[in-house]
């Protein structure tokens, strides 16, 4: 089987007044499909750097990036564009939905750029508000939602058009447990479905949802390792 | 095909992502839109109420007819050059005697009628007066074709009338209303100074024009009126009326070199009158307007570049308040080019808005100017178009830098950005 995604030696150095900081400093890296990863690694460590190289938000400084056999590290803005519509669903910390738009229409958007048609959009966008347990809040803004329920958006958007990997940048950070522990419900059934998820955490229990762990340490892979099933039981 | 229907989305949700941005800043929107809706308020109220103008100015010549000229002492609207004014002053007054000559010896066939007036306040008809000043015109048979009215009732002038000097009259039915509220005003005397005139015809109701009646006069034969109410300074007013448009050219130089001999011009010598034409009258008010639309169109112009560094401001704005939404949006997929036209697109419906609402203010006011007047509203479909032409325009003018800004911001900074 094709890797879906595959790094070689990549280095993502940023030029802070004269000193190089190496955010990334030569990380060789191979994810197949329906693979479950989490990344771990100290603060300042390149985790959110890793996650953005791979989500084709950043580009490399050096190295070789190829994503479903295309060379990203080559492409232009508008490439880059197109492949984070289409092949990717990125998940954040803060969650990062249009504060003024309705829970629906955030999950549209990205159906927007992906040029389809409103009412395809709004059958699509209700999928997958359904598909996170959303279906009674479509209407709602994110600030009349609980955080839990803002990620839950969050990943409907993620999901809406289909990605071929889901990224999430320590996606329960900002909630409380019990939220928490949902979201890594909806990643798990998602992964079970068939889905690749990355996700970066500093939790062990949350790391431990995942197949594979990835230490990440000033911008290395310090460590990767299958990791045991811990799942908390699904009941 | 697809790409057509990719542009078609595009500006759909353009128009949607821009609504929902100026319903979310209402008070900034609405200031920014007031900027352009002053501009073109500004043009369009001004090009409506000279169209008004225009259009009843037009139709007021088109009645007069095409084939008629006037000679009178001065012209139509004096240039005071140098020695100008005096020496139109002292030209010799047009009489009584030269428009009987003219009649007499024109040989090509047209209409002659002769007008003066005066303002006569002493009018009345048994115990009911005037109470104020009415227009009295001394007229030929002709004369009420010449200002353009119909009689309603009784008969016109004969040429034996103004032959004569028959003390008859034709009033205006501003006149009858006040001296006949319930007579039939057709053979009674009249008082006009003291003097007795029967009365032969009403016109018909004409209303009001430019803010004044028209219907407020009363006609006497030029020969009694030059009698009774002429003073060493009546100069005659002579319209001609050639018998088509082949002839009208032919008609003014036979009226003109008429009117030479019978004022003994020398051949060396310019006219000592003035002639009038329906073309001069168009010419004049065109002038006129002229001036009025390039003192609108500069004003506007410089409102509309005001409102235009008002929309680019707002944008310059509303990117940096949307930095993160632009972070979000670039993450999930927009390009360059479709951050680029939703804040392009924001930029012109909000300068349009601001357009439709200057366009129809502007419309309305102008309109309004046609109603005090007393005539016919319009519509300048055609500057209505150019006004949001030019929204677009500017629109696109001040809103691209903005745009373009967003488009290249970085998306993880500005995904970064609090
Ligand atoms: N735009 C930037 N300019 C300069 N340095 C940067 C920039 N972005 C990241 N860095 C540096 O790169 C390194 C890696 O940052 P990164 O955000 O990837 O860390 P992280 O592992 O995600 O940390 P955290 O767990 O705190 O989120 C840090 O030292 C950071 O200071
Ligand atoms: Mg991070």
């Amino acid at each position: 089987m094709a890797d879906l995604i595959s790094l070689n030696s990549i280095k993502r150095h940023y030029d802070v007044g004269g000193e190089i900081v190496r955010a990334l400093d030569g990380v060789d890296l191979t994810i197949n499909k329906n693979e479950y990863i989490s990344i771990m690694g100290p603060s300042g460590s390149g985790k959110s750097t890793l996650m953005n190289m791979i989500g084709c938000l950043d580009s490399p400084s050096e190295g070789i990036y190829e994503f479903e056999g295309e060379l990203v590290h080559e492409m232009d803005d508008n490439q880059l564009a197109s492949i984070r519509n289409r092949k990717i669903g990125f998940v954040f910390q803060t969650f990062n939905l249009l504060p003024k738009a309705t829970a629906l229409r955030n999950v549209e958007v990205p159906l927007i750029y992906a040029n389809i048609s409103r009412s395809e959009r709004i059958e699509k966008a209700k999928k997958a508000l359904d598909a996170v347990g959303l279906n009674d809040r479509m209407h709602h803004k994110p600030n009349e939602l609980s955080g839990g329920q803002r990620q839950r958006v969050a990943i409907a958007r993620a999901l809406v058009n289909d990605p071929s990997i889901l990224l999430a940048d320590e996606p329960t950070g900002n909630l409380d447990s019990k939220s928490g522990v949902e979201i890594m419900k909806i990643l798990d059934s998602l992964h079970d479905d068939g889905n690749t998820i990355i996700l970066v955490t500093h939790e062990e229990y949350i790391a431990d949802h995942a197949d594979r762990t990835i230490h990440l340490f000033d911008g290395k892979i310090k460590e990767d390792r299958k990791t045991s099933k811990r799942r908390s039981v699904s009941s | 095909m697809a790409k057509f229907s990719h542009v078609k989305s595009t500006i759909r949700e353009g128009f949607r992502m821009a609504i929902e941005a100026i319903r979310q800043n209402k008070l900034r929107s609405i200031l920014t839109l007031l900027g352009i809706s002053i501009g073109v308020f500004s043009v369009i109220g001004v090009m409506t109420a000279i169209r008004t103008l225009e259009s009843s100015v037009n139709s007021q010549l088109d009645i007069l007819g095409t084939n008629t000229f006037t000679i009178q002492k001065s012209p139509a609207i004096q240039i005071h050059g140098p020695g100008g004014d005096r020496k139109i002053r002292q030209r010799k007054n047009i009489t009584y005697t030269h428009y009987e000559e003219m009649k007499r010896k024109a040989k090509l066939p047209l209409r002659v009628s002769v007008l003066d007036e005066t303002g006569e306040r002493n009018i009345r008809y048994k115990d009911k007066t005037l109470k104020r000043s009415a227009e009295l015109l001394g007229a030929d048979e002709w004369a009420l074709r010449s200002i353009n009215t119909y009689l309603a009732d009784g008969r016109n002038f004969t040429p034996d009338d103004i032959r004569f000097a028959r003390n008859v009259t034709i009033l205006g039915p501003d006149i009858v209303d006040i001296l006949f509220p319930f007579e039939d005003p057709i053979g009674r005397a009249i008082k006009i100074k003291g003097i007795d005139y029967t009365v032969i015809g009403v016109t018909e109701r004409k209303g009001q024009a430019f803010g004044q009646s028209q219907d407020d006069f009363v006609l006497i034969p030029i020969s009694l009126y030059i009698q009774r109410f002429s003073n060493r300074w009546t100069s005659l007013a002579i319209v001609f009326e050639a018998e088509s448009a082949d002839m009208y050219e032919k008609t003014m130089d036979e009226a003109i070199g008429l009117m030479r001999v019978v004022r003994k011009v020398p051949v060396e010598e310019e006219n000592d009158f003035s002639i009038i034409s329906n073309e001069e009258l168009m010419e004049t008010f065109a002038g006129f307007t002229g001036g009025i639309k390039i003192f609108a169109g500069s004003v506007s112009v410089i409102a509309l570049l005001v409102a235009g560094i008002g929309i680019m401001n707002i944008m310059l704005v509303s990117v940096t308040e949307r930095i993160k939404e632009i972070g979000i949006r670039k993450a999930i997929g927009a390009t360059k080019r479709d951050i680029l036209s939703q804040f392009l697109m924001e930029a012109i419906f909000l300068s349009q808005f601001g357009g439709v609402v200057g366009v129809i203010l502007g419309i309305t006011g102008g309109n309004i100017v046609a109603i005090v007047l007393n005539v016919p509203a319009v519509v300048p479909m055609d500057w209505a178009f150019y006004g949001m032409a030019v929204c677009s325009l500017i629109g696109i003018g001040f809103g691209i830098y903005p745009a373009w800004r967003a488009a290249n911001l970085d998306p993880i900074e500005s995904l970064r950005f609090e």
